[in-house]
């Protein structure tokens, strides 16, 4: 059963080298204050797995400030147009950043947290993403014919920590979120060794109807 | 026309190429402009990929909600029969074919229906965020940008930028023209009373095919 522990708790359940998922979509459904301890814990080296970088001019603490402390060695990421400094340090060499389109994001993730090998999707060949650009990272990746149409194959994310967001969690760590916090958070709580959620609120019980992610997946439950 | 006109112009003639009831995903910036002029009897969904299928508008300082915010991390609000969904369902629907169109700027696009707007190696490194998920899926690709980028064209013969996606751009609307990409080439087929013909044509890199029908952006 999920275990209600601190910020500084939860923040050294993340090591040296880890890979981390962070949910969340820019300012929405990251948990940001769990991120901020994690930052003043001095964990380095870490593979981040997100949607974005950050966005360092809307809200103080996040995953920019791991990426500005130079904690995260390696960032995969969809759009990082918002954090500037992601750019920079991919450009100048000192951090490794892979781009991934967002639905191949999400299906990459959730194939590692639902035990799939894989996905096929149509988006991104002819692209970089597909023939294996220098540029994002990427190794070139199988294209497989089905039925008359190419696909990509992706393969699955897993990660060694999953760090989530809740509007509401119960001490069983079942988890609601409100409106589209929910983003990656969903499938991120599946994909990862060690599952924390920081949430908003925490309840006895929620109505089992309203439950978005059951608590099962859930280690670690930290409150705002 | 000042930028801020041209932008207006562009956003005004994609408006009509929604049917009520469309299902549609706007890019950020010049393509959020657009619902603005769409027909009264027109209404359409919108699509936030972050996660409503039912975008509203943003909201005044009173009602700021940071668990709905918009793909930009704006605040945002749920239309009416709108509903709230998480990034693998949302990209579902993407891929799915589930939408009707979507609208995109771009650094370039090609005869081809190529389209380059999510880097310029060592310098501009937004990130293709859901916009190749969207060509792959979307029915109709519909790019909204300036004819030129302060005077060289962006309607390339082949994009030099790295690649969004590969031939899914069905329609290219400037402040010059609006354009088809059709099996043949890119076919013009309106254009802004303001420029002529030849205007057009050297202001874009690509070859154009005239159609037979071609009239002036209403």
């Amino acid at each position: 059963m999920a275990k209600v522990i601190s910020l500084q708790e939860a923040a050294a359940k993340v090591k040296d080298g880890d890979s981390v998922m962070v949910g969340g979509f820019l300012s929405a459904g990251g948990p940001n204050e769990l991120l901020h301890a994690v930052a003043e814990s001095g964990v380095k080296n870490l593979t981040a797995i997100a949607n974005d970088g950050g966005d360092p001019k809307r809200y103080e603490h996040g995953l920019h400030e791991l990426i500005h402390n130079g904690q995260v060695s390696w960032l995969w990421a969809t759009h990082i147009g918002l954090n500037p400094e992601v750019g920079q340090k991919m450009n100048d060499g000192s951090m490794k950043v892979t781009l991934v389109p967002q639905g191949s994001m999400a299906e990459k993730i959730r194939a590692g947290g639902y035990g799939l090998g894989g996905v096929l999707t149509p988006t991104g060949i002819g692209t970089p993403v597909g023939d294996g650009s220098e540029d994002v990272g990427n190794t070139k990746k199988t294209i497989m014919n089905i039925d008359g149409k190419d696909y990509l194959f992706e393969r699955p994310l897993k990660a060694d920590v999953a760090l989530i967001y809740a509007s509401k969690c119960d001490k069983y760590g079942n988890i609601f979120i409100h409106g589209d916090a929910r983003n990656f958070n969903t499938v991120m709580a599946f994909a990862g060794k060690t599952v924390i959620v920081q949430t908003n609120e925490l309840v006895d019980m929620l109505d089992p109807d309203e439950v978005l992610i059951p608590g099962v997946v859930v280690d670690y439950i930290v409150e705002k | 026309m000042d930028k801020s006109e041209i932008k207006a112009y562009i956003a005004k003639r994609v408006a009509k190429e929604f049917k009520d009831g469309d299902f549609v995903n706007l890019g950020i910036g010049l393509p959020t402009m657009v619902p603005a002029y769409l027909p009264e009897d027109v209404h359409v969904t919108l699509e936030a990929e972050l996660g409503m299928a039912g975008a509203g508008s943003a909201p005044d300082e009173a009602h700021v909600d940071w668990e709905v915010v918009d793909a930009g991390g704006a605040p945002s609000s749920v239309a009416i029969g709108g509903a709230f969904i998480d990034s693998a369902t949302s990209f579902g629907l993407i891929r799915g074919g589930h939408v009707d169109a979507t609208v995109l700027g771009a650094l370039q696009v090609d005869q081809k229906g190529n389209l380059a707007n999510w880097i310029i190696p060592g310098k501009m490194v937004p990130g293709m965020g859901g916009a190749m998920d969207l060509c792959a899926g979307a029915s109709n690709v519909i790019v909204a940008m300036e004819h030129t980028q302060k005077g060289s064209p962006k309607i390339l013969k082949e994009c030099t930028l790295p690649l969004t996606t590969q031939t899914c751009v069905t329609k290219i609307i400037t402040e010059m023209a609006v354009i088809d990409v059709t099996d043949k080439g890119l076919v013009l087929k309106e254009y802004n009373p303001e420029f002529t013909v030849d205007q057009i044509k050297e202001a874009t890199e690509a070859e154009l095919i005239v159609a037979d029908d071609l009239k002036p952006i209403e």
